[in-house]
């Protein structure tokens, strides 16, 4: 294990603040935990001396990319620069706080945030995973909330690649294995292997909590004379240095100092965790309460302090230690898991320790708020950091990188499907041939080998999941209110143009979230990119940025909150492939009255008639059509069309409410086959279709009709006696809307055109993902 | 439900349990009062029968249950069960009542490794126990089912002696998710009071939130008859 800060004087010698005053000159490791020499200068001019060693650790944590979002911050403000009151309206607590959090009504209230725990999960994917989700339900929990359900976004290498598979393994039993103990039910989330995320897999991780209005918690430390207190796990000696270092830079060949251990995940500590939490709030013991993430407890201790009352001291000496050898600086470094910082009165401390002792969880009282302005930690007697928290938590360097249009993005945009001359299927056979290609290629194939490891019906209010489009639970059980989630990042479309690639990703997240019937209200992203030293990839980050933050105004949903994770990239900077491709994951939240009416992506009923809402253009660049069948990248993404999504929404939410809708699927990648295929193996329940109306209306082949990835289109069926109804209702809200055929039968029959049985489309549907990964 | 109000049916909770809010939902829908009963404590408050809940309690770090069975509340159920309270096992609450020796064998990992949440389908073998007198014999049910140590093993003699005395409740129909021995998904002991099952009849007490169904997908609620199976035998008690 590294332990830069152990390169101090040894132990019984501590440096102290009056040895950093005495000694100005000693030579202290500050690039080895990621700062630069002009950062580490500026920590010299702020403290008028040379920083502690202890004082070094947290700086360097705490202004590392991942904590301070140096890179991403000056255009991060983009998002609450174009919110506007309207969106505001429902917004209890905006970005900012641990999680955004949002009012549903009733005085029901839903945070939710999405995550990244990128670099650790390639390190080791287990126990990165694991602690990805256990550090987003840590964030929930410090909003007061009870966690209700989790979401997961994965993104891996070639399936072929001969590590892919190490990585999957480790990553989908992480994620179950941490959620699954947690009694959370995995609801959704995205699957996709792409060559460019070989060696940077992203996992993101999401969850959503429930709580009263009055239960919402912040993270700060007010009242002069409240206790801070230390719970959960004892600390330990893992994950140092994770933020600094995993978050700073590139993996540089072999350099042992650039592989600190990844944290190690305990989900029954987190699950003890989380019922104590709740109890201490229902006994509004607690005052102020923070997770112990990034940076451990540099990070809570800064943060509490600089949002309350600004001043803090702490006895390093009163910490519940794993390891009793941790040096001063290990134990501010230390992310261990399963961690919590509260601040009590002192009159209430007696109830929170009985609590906390109740649920058998370790608890330690290791400083005090003050008026000083100061945050002071005491090690072994002497004082070890003095510094104003402001300074550590919120005023880290902001970096106007420069950034510019990548030079090869010209050449990428000119070659489309068309210019590049791929061939296109027309025969019955070949169509045929493809729809079943595309439906057994690992990105359209059922993910039902990972979502069967995870528990999607604990809690017994989960009303969809995967692979329904969105993810629906209840949150009350009288009235059925309840909540719809989605999320969506197409990376090969933000590839192609990050700007638009942005926004897609959100219009089909919130298009995802209107299909099951639910009113879309706010947004979280977790955004996924390359090297901010890397101009290409800052382009792409501010780009998509942009995209995002103007599509949220159109579409009247506010981000809320959620995470940047840079250094995604492995490749000579410059070149096409040096970095992921550009992955902005945008989950969207949408309020339903009742749950129990929401609408599934498949029918079950034979008869229903099936309409597709919409209008097909021969948009085929950046598909999974020119992927699975090409291996090609290039052209435009399909247009964006905000008002026609906000259209159809209007339609899908409407045709919930009036009962009208009985199956729902939204057209997205491998496009209407793919969508029919799936609408049909949901139940068992074939359907027979005429491409003939839609070729004519929309100017389009067959080929096109089946696979385009034009935007704002869904599958709808509905019971003949409403068809008029939901007929009127779309044209009555301009949305295109044309009746294809009629569910039932075994077969996906496009008349003639092709016939696919459903025992087919099963085997070839079902079978990749066991076969590849058993 | 006539005649089942006024039974209180307690429900514990050890630390990681998870499933013990869902349990005492199932107990309010079939009609009667949960009460919420804590590890740490013996009293079992004069409960009418008890429900041992699915989780991982002590995280499962040991073997499934192996610390449970040593919490206080366990020692008055012991000794209630063999007074003949009804007491029911799911999941981890079918692991504690082996470690607790009310029910023969134990469970060890999947044969396939893999954690597994499915929508599964049981037989009931054994419609005459205090939690399934309300299905008839040989009536399939699907009720979720979602471990990772859920494959159940004894010796041949013992499983001999289960099968003998009709204490085989419920087997797997068709797949068997976890390789356990003779497709065993339930037991009870010789009195059929105690049963202990692997499957969840918890989430599938409830329309929209369950299994698929005759109804419909999430219809299913035949995990609602094991709770209403121990009103009428408690009532015919």
């Amino acid at each position: 294990m590294t332990a830069p800060a152990s390169q101090a004087p040894s132990r019984p010698q501590l440096d102290t603040v009056e040895n950093a005053a005495a000694h100005p000159d000693e030579a202290q490791p500050f690039g080895e935990l990621g700062l630069k020499p002009d950062e580490y200068q500026r920590i010299k001019d702020i403290l008028g001396r040379r920083p502690t060693a202890a004082e070094l650790a947290m700086y360097s944590v705490m202004w590392s990319e991942h904590c301070s979002y140096k890179s991403s911050k000056v255009h991060l403000r983009t998002f609450g620069e174009r919110v506007t009151d309207e969106m505001k309206e429902h917004l209890l607590v905006g970005i900012g706080e641990n999680a955004g959090v949002v009012d549903i009504g009733d005085g029901w209230a839903v945070t939710f945030k999405v995550e990244s725990h990128n670099h650790p999960s390639f390190v080791e994917p287990y126990q990165g995973a694991a602690t990805g989700v256990g550090g987003i339900v840590r964030d929930i929990i410090s909003m007061g909330a009870r966690p209700v359900a989790i979401m997961d976004q994965l993104r891996f290498g070639d399936v072929n690649h001969p590590d892919t598979a190490r990585v999957v393994h480790g990553v989908v039993s992480g994620v179950g294995g941490y959620g699954n103990s947690l009694g959370l039910p995995n609801i959704g989330g995205e699957l996709v292997f792409d060559a460019s995320y070989q060696g940077n897999p992203l996992v993101n991780a999401l969850c959503v909590g429930v709580l009263r209005h009055e239960d919402i918690h912040l993270a700060n430390a007010s009242g002069i004379g409240n206790k801070v207190v230390l719970f959960g796990a004892r600390t330990g000696g893992d994950g140092i240095g994770g933020a600094s270092i995993l978050a700073s830079e590139t993996f540089e060949d072999g350099v042992p100092a650039k592989r600190p251990s990844v944290q190690v995940g305990d989900p029954f500590m987190e699950k003890v965790l989380i019922e104590c939490c709740l109890e201490l709030y229902a006994a509004k013991v607690v005052e102020g309460i923070q997770d112990l993430g990034a940076a451990g407890i540099s990070c809570a201790t800064s943060e509490l302090a600089s949002n309350g009352d600004g001043g803090m001291h702490v006895d390093l000496d009163d910490v519940l230690l794993r390891d009793p050898t941790l040096n001063a600086g290990e134990i501010l470094m230390s992310e261990s898991q399963e961690r919590m910082m509260a601040v009590v009165r002192p009159d209430k401390l007696e109830e929170f320790l009985a609590i906390t002792s109740r649920w058998d969880v370790e608890t330690a009282v290791i400083g005090e708020v003050n008026d000083s302005g100061r945050l002071t930690i005491d090690h072994h007697g002497q004082r070890i950091v003095d510094v104003d928290p402001r300074t550590v938590a919120h005023e880290g360097p902001v970096y106007h990188r420069p950034y510019a249009r990548p030079a090869w993005q010209d050449a990428l945009n000119a070659s489309g499907t068309v210019a590049a001359g791929l061939a296109r299927p027309t025969s019955g056979g070949e169509l045929r041939e493809t729809a079943l290609t595309l439906l057994a290629s690992p990105n359209l194939a059922s993910k039902a080998w990972v979502t069967n490891q995870y528990d999607r019906f604990v809690q017994g209010n989960t009303a969809l999941a995967q692979p329904d489009d969105g993810g629906v639970i209840r949150v009350d059980e009288t009235t059925g209110l309840g909540v719809a989630l989605a999320t969506d990042a197409n990376g090969r479309y933000g590839k192609l143009d990050p700007r638009t690639g942005a926004a897609l990703a959100l219009a089909e997240a919130y298009r995802n979230v209107a299909t099951a019937g639910a009113t879309p209200l706010a947004v979280t992203d977790c955004l996924n990119f390359g090297s901010p030293e890397d101009p290409d990839s800052m382009w792409q980050l501010v780009e998509a940025i942009e995209g995002l933050a103007d599509a949220c105004k159109e579409l009247g949903v506010p981000v809320t909150g959620g995470n940047v994770s840079l250094y995604n990239g492995t490749g000579e900077p410059g070149q096409v492939d040096s970095s992921i491709h550009p992955t902005p994951v945008v989950g969207v939240l949408g309020v339903l009255d009742d749950v129990r009416t929401a609408v599934p992506s498949g029918w079950r009923e034979a008869g229903l008639s099936v309409l597709i809402l919409g209008v097909t253009r021969d948009e085929l660049d950046g598909s999974a059509w020119a992927d699975v069948v090409h291996r090609h990248l290039g052209g435009l993404p399909p247009r964006v069309d905000l008002a026609a999504e906000k259209a159809l929404a209007s339609v899908l939410v409407g045709a919930r409410k009036a009962g009208t809708v009985t199956a729902a699927h939204d057209l997205s990648e491998g496009g209407l086959a793919q969508a029919l295929l799936e609408s049909s193996l949901r139940f068992g329940t074939g359907v027979s279709v005429s491409l003939e109306g839609l070729t004519a209306r929309d100017g389009v082949d067959p080929f096109v009709a089946l696979f385009s990835e034009s935007t704002a289109r869904v599958l709808v069926a509905v019971a003949p006696e409403s068809e008029a109804a939901l007929v009127a209702a779309a044209e009555g809200a301009g949305v295109p809307v044309l009746r294809l055929g009629v569910t039932g039968g075994s077969a996906v029959v496009v008349e003639g055109v092709f016939e696919v049985p459903l025992d087919e489309a099963r085997e070839a549907f079902e079978g990749t993902l066991p076969r590849i990964f058993g | 439900m006539t005649a089942l109000t006024g039974a209180r049916i307690g429900v514990i909770t050890f630390p990681g349990t998870l499933d013990d809010r869902d349990a005492a939902r199932a107990v309010r829908l079939a009609g009667a009062e949960a009460v919420a009963l804590w590890h740490a404590d013996a009293d079992l408050q004069g409960v009418d029968a008890v429900v041992l809940p699915g989780g991982f309690s002590y995280g499962d770090y040991l073997r499934a249950g192996a610390i449970s069975r040593f919490a206080p509340a366990m020692s008055a159920v012991v000794d209630a069960a063999n007074g003949g309270m009804p007491v029911l096992g799911i999941c981890n609450g079918f692991q504690i009542l082996t470690e607790a020796h009310l029910l023969p064998g134990s469970m060890v990992k999947n044969d396939h490794l893999h954690f597994v949440c499915r929508e599964q389908s049981l037989v009931v073998e054994n419609a005459s126990t205090a939690w399934t007198n309300q299905f008839e014999a040989g009536q399939r049910i699907t009720i979720p089912l979602k471990n990772q140590d859920g494959q159940f093993v004894a010796d041949e003699h013992v499983l001999d002696e289960l099968e003998g005395e009709g204490r085989v409740v419920f087997r797997y129909d068709g797949w068997n998710p976890n390789g356990s021995r003779r497709d065993i998904a339930g037991i009870s002991n010789a009195r059929g009071n105690v049963v202990g099952l692997m499957p969840h009849p918890e989430h599938a007490v409830e329309a929209g939130f369950g299994p698929a169904g005759a109804e419909g997908p999430r219809a299913g609620t035949d995990g609602l008859t094991f709770f209403t199976s121990v009103l009428a035998s408690l009532v015919s008690a």
